[in-house]
């Protein structure tokens, strides 16, 4: 198959020529500016790309299509949106109210909500550019699996009842989609390149050195000892990832160079998940619209799916 | 002329607000009213749920996008 991203390594290729760097210290400047170029070529088609479906697919149109509706299909419906929706922490409780006014179950309700920060165009295009395609697909899949089947069990568990009340008692008015035109469509999805790209350009700059000196510089194999196990590898990995703010995407090059040192694929997996899918100012802000015992079910539910798709990594992958 | 500016205070929301201000002083315009609806359950009852969001004189002109000073113009004229 051709390198899709030959032309980038050419590049980097080059630079390193002229630079005159010998041995170690040429692998990283190579290996850095290759991923750095490959990295933000990645964002900005991802970005692009997925703002521009985005501009279709609503919050507002995605309740009114759910609706009241129960049923497995309906969790895979919200999962599948969420992918596509914009979610920062500050968003989480106005989409919470709004899925719930318009009927949509609890258990639904929070398919979307586990897949849409686990999933999405930033870590897409990083992973991507970081751990190649396959992974990245695998991830996709997990992500919305994860976010269905620990949504359909919160779902199972009837908790209705430990949604603040004041949630039941607001009432949302009808309003009509914006007329959009394919140029405000287009417009919307540059905007946003921009804004993503304004937001992490530098962490990623930071992540991707910092990987590429240890992937150089950092003798084989050192993880094995120390974060080889497969087995308590992933609930550590997962607890410390849960706290961490999503913003950590940056990461993602780091991690890379984990994993070719010999940190096993799933915790590595395990931790990345956890840090986007969960974190301590998302549940600090729904704390706002769920009593604790639902966040509790929440959180653990979430992690423990994280885990699974951690230990299926590293068994069975 | 009634505008309101609904957000929670995010960066986003000061953008609009600025854009929507930086328009008003543009063509000039003096008798509006700018209300800023930071409640998020007030937002929600607009049927709001992407933020930021503009309405002018009681009509939804943008949700979950900031229109640039340009736009606005067009609306406040």
């Amino acid at each position: 198959m051709i390198d899709l991203f030959y032309p980038f390594q050419w590049v980097a290729n080059n630079i390193t020529n002229r630079l005159n760097l010998e041995g170690h210290i040429a692998d990283s400047v190579n290996f850095i500016i290759y991923d750095v170029i490959k990295i933000f070529f990645l964002l900005i088609v991802m970005i692009f790309a997925i703002s521009y479906i985005r501009s279709y697919i609503t919050p507002e149109k995605t309740r009114t299509v759910i609706g009241n509706k129960k049923g497995l299909r309906y969790h895979f419906l919200a999962s599948i949106t969420g992918v596509f929706t914009p979610f920062c922490s500050c968003s989480s409780v106005p989409l919470f109210i709004g899925f719930i006014e318009a009927g949509v179950p609890l258990g639904v309700t929070f398919s979307f909500l586990i897949t849409s920060p686990l999933v999405n165009e930033a870590a897409i295009a990083i992973l991507w550019a970081t751990f190649g395609l396959k992974l990245t697909i695998i991830y996709v899949i997990s992500g919305i699996l994860i976010g269905v089947i620990s949504g359909y069990i919160i779902g199972l568990l009837k908790m209705e009842k430990y949604v603040a009340s004041f949630v039941y008692d607001i009432k949302m008015m009808k309003i009509k989609e914006e007329k959009k035109t394919q140029k405000d469509r287009i417009k919307y999805a540059k905007k946003e390149v921009r804004n993503i790209v304004s937001k992490v350009w530098l962490y990623i700059i930071i992540g991707v050195t910092l990987g590429g000196l240890f992937h150089s510089f950092a003798p084989e194999g050192i993880l094995e000892k120390y974060a080889g196990n497969s087995i308590i590898g992933v609930p550590i990995a997962t607890l410390i990832g849960i706290p961490l703010y999503s913003n950590a995407i940056a990461m993602i090059p780091i991690i890379e160079s984990l994993v070719g040192k010999g940190l096993p694929l799933g915790t590595a997996l395990a931790f990345l998940m956890a840090v986007t899918a969960l974190s301590l100012p998302e549940i600090i802000i729904l704390k706002k619209v769920l009593k604790k015992e639902l966040i509790a079910v929440f959180v653990g539910i979430t992690g423990f799916a994280i885990m699974i798709t951690g230990y299926l990594f590293n068994f069975i992958v | 002329m009634k505008i309101e500016i609904l957000g929670t205070g995010c960066n986003n929301c000061l953008k609009l607000e600025e854009n929507a201000k930086k328009a008003l002083k543009d063509i000039n315009k003096k008798d509006v009213e700018l209300i800023k609806i930071t409640d998020i359950t007030e937002i929600l009852r607009y049927g709001i749920m992407s933020t930021p969001a503009i309405i002018i004189d009681g009509e939804i002109k943008a949700y979950g996008r900031i229109p640039d000073i340009d736009e606005i113009k067009t609306w406040v004229k």
